[in-house]
């Protein structure tokens, strides 16, 4: 029997995604499209011009500055691959064994390899995609300031392919072995196992605090050995530096695509011998039968004061949230960003030697509330932005019921917005005193963050509501939808607009203190605070409103 | 007890429900007939409060679903046609989830839980997550959320399909003692047979439109048709008598 191309498996996807454009483009979407490629840009400018900065700074840097770039690339690669190996693995868990499809495709006369080949491509190219653009930029400013010219594009995109591959046929093979070793409940120690381990890998603390080193000795032969040799992101920062340093290393690319090949290979023979058991198993489920009422009792108990219909709907999210794989998994990924964020903090050089000035300290204890501002609108990204999506079907059941639909609103604001608050609270409380800042400044973050996280929660449900993805099957894919897209910039502009207005007001006080002089609270400080406090106020207040509005519209 | 006036909706241009008006008393099993695409559904679900009409009202018990939409949705207990749950409740969750939404709780709403699970059959699955269900398991469930909060009408989409012969006979007599007992009920279904044996009244709707109401016996007198079946009037007034070969169709 000849069997169906690729392309045609896949043609249900592809379909559902070029009707999506068509509707969207229907409903004015042009727009919107132009708006997000004007701030995707200048995104793209950013990061390009920072790294551009950095690099061309380091060329003109003896001994060091022939190394440093290396290992930036090395890491910067390293940490996309390590991402990549766990968003595939959470991606696979949904395209392998979850999908709505699979019934369809596994009762098909498909062959093992076209399903396998298939379903890889799907979750390659659902967890890779941002951090391929993300990958943009960054090898853009190495290509311009090594002058690779026009040729280094092709090049570079031969050196990525192979460097996305490999982490998404490792994810889907960790995925297929789990699913078919351990029982479901399992699963969940196991990925944050992974995780930790991971982020071990990467050791970044180590090069971010040069004065661990003995001497400079210590710290260039640190440099000068590769992070790991058997990992792809080397051999991709060999290929990528010899090309760019017209020294070109033809093993490495080598190295990179025959791996890549024999992964793919080994990953469909594994497929071959373990997807219909797993297969089978994932229909089983292992968390089926619950009995316990722990929820109920926890936090059904600390909501007892409130309305039947409020109480029960958080009960509910909470208890679908931790049942759903797609969703609580998520969680590992939230905790290798924050990780991340505090090690950066800690690693920082502030207070360590000679007495930093105390301007600076000022200044990056601002960046510090823009990047924790950031860091929690991806966390909302990925929490609170697929709040409305999610409830898609069982609509028919919350607009035949006589629920209020601010209640619906009302549970779905403080299920995400609470744990979002005190993880905020915790993050800048934390890193602020890593960065020894004065209570003034302490004060001053922690209530910009209270409020801040009160209007990034209701921005991310009110985008989610404006752009919701009622079909979609994987709640891990909704935050990288176009609404997605749209609540992140939007987020950016608000986090911008009041870290500014906050640097006015704060600035008087950094001069006084600077000169010497005394604190005076003038009317140009409360001014600009009262700017800061009126931007999150309506950004709290007009996003619930055009939310409730919204929902009030959906038709099923 | 449910009264439609001048009920229409429009998807762009197309008309999927045209000027229908319709009233439903108290004490009656109401049937909604019509082809697959006649717009019953579309008219269920916008007595549910689920559609936003493009004109006309529904009003339930008095009060207009998308004016007055708590105190009219207070009395309803819908069913959809397609059994959509939250997988990963269970099927006692779920039952308590609903009644929460209609404001109720404590011991009388666990004993009602109790009750309905043991009536469908269901009480050994009660702590299983709703996954794991099969279709018509999750239809039993959707059908005791329904009758959770004691509603004074119900609201069915095609309330026969994935039952098994039990659960159905289960469901009619449901239906018919809460007619008996006050209650209303306007159902859609294919099955004509259903139809005939339990609806008091019947409204047979075809391109948006209602073709024919009332009786069967008035509806058969209206339209001249003797002693024909329900399912040979059904198929005079849809125009759907055309049935190719069914060796063609075949292709035998």
């Amino acid at each position: 029997m000849k069997q169906p191309s690729l392309w045609h498996v896949l043609q249900p996807k592809w379909r559902t995604a070029l009707q999506r454009m068509r509707e969207e483009r229907d409903r004015g979407g042009r727009g919107k499209l132009i708006v997000l490629t004007v701030v995707g840009a200048l995104f793209w400018f950013a990061v390009f011009g920072v790294l551009y900065v950095i690099l061309k700074y380091l060329r003109g840097v003896e001994e060091l500055g022939a190394l440093i770039p290396n290992k930036i690339l090395g890491l910067v690669l390293l940490s996309f691959i390590s991402i990549l190996v766990l968003s595939n693995v959470i991606t696979a868990l949904s395209s392998f064994f979850l999908a709505k499809d699979l019934d369809l495709l596994v009762s098909a006369p498909v062959d093992w390899l076209r399903l396998y080949l298939a379903k890889l491509g799907e979750t390659l190219l659902h967890s890779s995609w941002m951090v391929a653009l993300m990958a943009v930029p960054i090898l853009a400013a190495y290509g311009v300031i090594y002058r690779g010219g026009v040729l280094f594009i092709p090049y570079a995109i031969l050196v990525v392919v192979p460097l996305l591959l490999l982490p998404a046929v490792v994810g889907t093979a960790v995925t297929l072995v789990l699913v078919n070793v351990f029982p479901a409940r399992r699963t969940r120690d196991l990925l944050s196992i992974i995780a930790i381990m991971l982020f071990r890998i990467i050791r970044p603390e180590q090069l971010a605090r040069p004065e661990g080193f003995r001497n400079l000795l210590d710290f260039v032969t640190v440099l000068r050995t590769p992070t790991s040799p058997f990992l792809p992101s080397e051999w991709a920062t060999k290929a990528i530096m010899g090309y760019l340093r017209h020294d070109i290393d033809p093993l490495s690319l080598v190295l990179l695509w025959t791996t890549a090949a024999a992964f793919v290979t080994l990953g469909a023979l594994l497929h071959r011998a373990l997807f219909p058991q797993g297969f089978t198993k994932a229909q089983e489920g292992a968390e089926r039968f619950i009995r316990g009422g722990f929820w109920r009792w926890t936090i059904g108990g600390l909501l007892k004061h409130l309305p039947v219909a409020k109480r029960e709907f958080v009960l509910k999210d909470v208890r679908l949230f931790f049942r759903d794989t797609t969703q609580w998994s998520q969680l590992i990924l939230l905790a290798v960003l924050v990780v991340v964020y505090v090690f950066n903090i800690q690693a920082l050089p502030l207070h360590r030697g000679e007495a930093v000035g105390f301007y600076y300290v000022t200044l990056v204890s601002f960046l510090n509330l823009a990047l924790a501002g950031f860091v929690l609108a991806a966390i909302a990204a990925r929490f609170v932005f697929p709040a409305v999506s999610l409830e898609g079907r069982q609509m028919w059941l919350l607009r035949s019921s006589p629920l209020d639909l601010r209640a619906l609103l009302w549970s779905k604001y403080w299920v995400g917005t609470i744990p979002l608050l005190i993880l905020a609270l915790l993050l800048t409380g934390i890193t602020n005193v890593m960065l020894e800042v004065t209570p003034f400044m302490m004060i001053t973050s922690m209530v910009a963050m209270f409020a801040l996280t009160l209007a990034i929660s209701a921005m991310a449900l009110a985008f989610g509501a404006a752009y919701p993805q009622f079909e979609t099957e994987n709640a891990a894919q909704i935050p990288t939808s176009f609404g997605g897209l749209v609540f992140m910039m939007a987020t950016i502009a608000l986090l911008a607009a009041v870290t500014l207005s906050l640097w006015q007001a704060v600035y008087t006080y950094v001069r006084a203190v600077y000169d010497g002089a005394p604190l005076v609270i003038d009317a140009w400080m409360i001014g600009w605070f009262a700017v800061a406090a009126a931007l999150c106020a309506a950004a709290t207040v007009i996003p619930l409103r055009m939310a409730l509005r919204k929902i009030e519209t959906f038709e099923f | 007890m449910i009264r439609l006036e001048n009920l229409t909706k429009l998807y762009g241009s197309f008309v999927a429900v045209d000027d229908i008006s319709l009233h439903v008393p108290r004490g009656v099993l109401y049937g909604c007939l019509g082809p697959n695409g006649a717009g019953k559904t579309t008219t269920l679900r916008m007595i549910a409060g689920i559609l936003r009409p493009t004109q006309g009202r529904v009003l339930l018990g008095g009060d207009d679903v998308h004016v007055n939409p708590l105190s009219a949705k207070m009395r309803l207990g819908f069913i959809p046609d397609r059994p959509f749950v939250y997988d990963k409740l269970t099927g006692v969750e779920f039952l308590r989830f609903v009644a929460g939404l209609y404001g109720q709780e404590g011991d009388s709403v666990e004993r009602r839980i109790a009750e309905l699970l043991e009536v469908f059959e269901l009480t050994s699955w009660q702590n299983e997550l709703v996954e794991a269900y099969s279709h018509g398991m999750r239809q039993k469930l959707i059908i005791s959320s329904a009758l959770i909060h004691r509603p004074e009408c119900i609201v069915v989409d095609e309330p026969m399909v994935g039952l098994d012969p039990k659960a159905a006979r289960l469901l009619k007599d449901i239906f018919r003692q809460f007619v008996d007992k006050g209650g209303t009920v306007l159902m859609s279904t294919h099955t004509l047979e259903v139809a005939e044996a339990m609806c008091d009244q019947i409204a047979i709707i075809q391109h948006g439109k209602v073709v024919a109401a009332g009786t069967v016996a008035d509806v058969r007198r209206e339209h001249q048709a003797g002693t024909s079946s329900l399912e040979e009037l059904f198929l005079k007034l849809t125009g759907g008598a055309h049935v190719k070969a069914l060796v063609e169709v075949l292709g035998a």
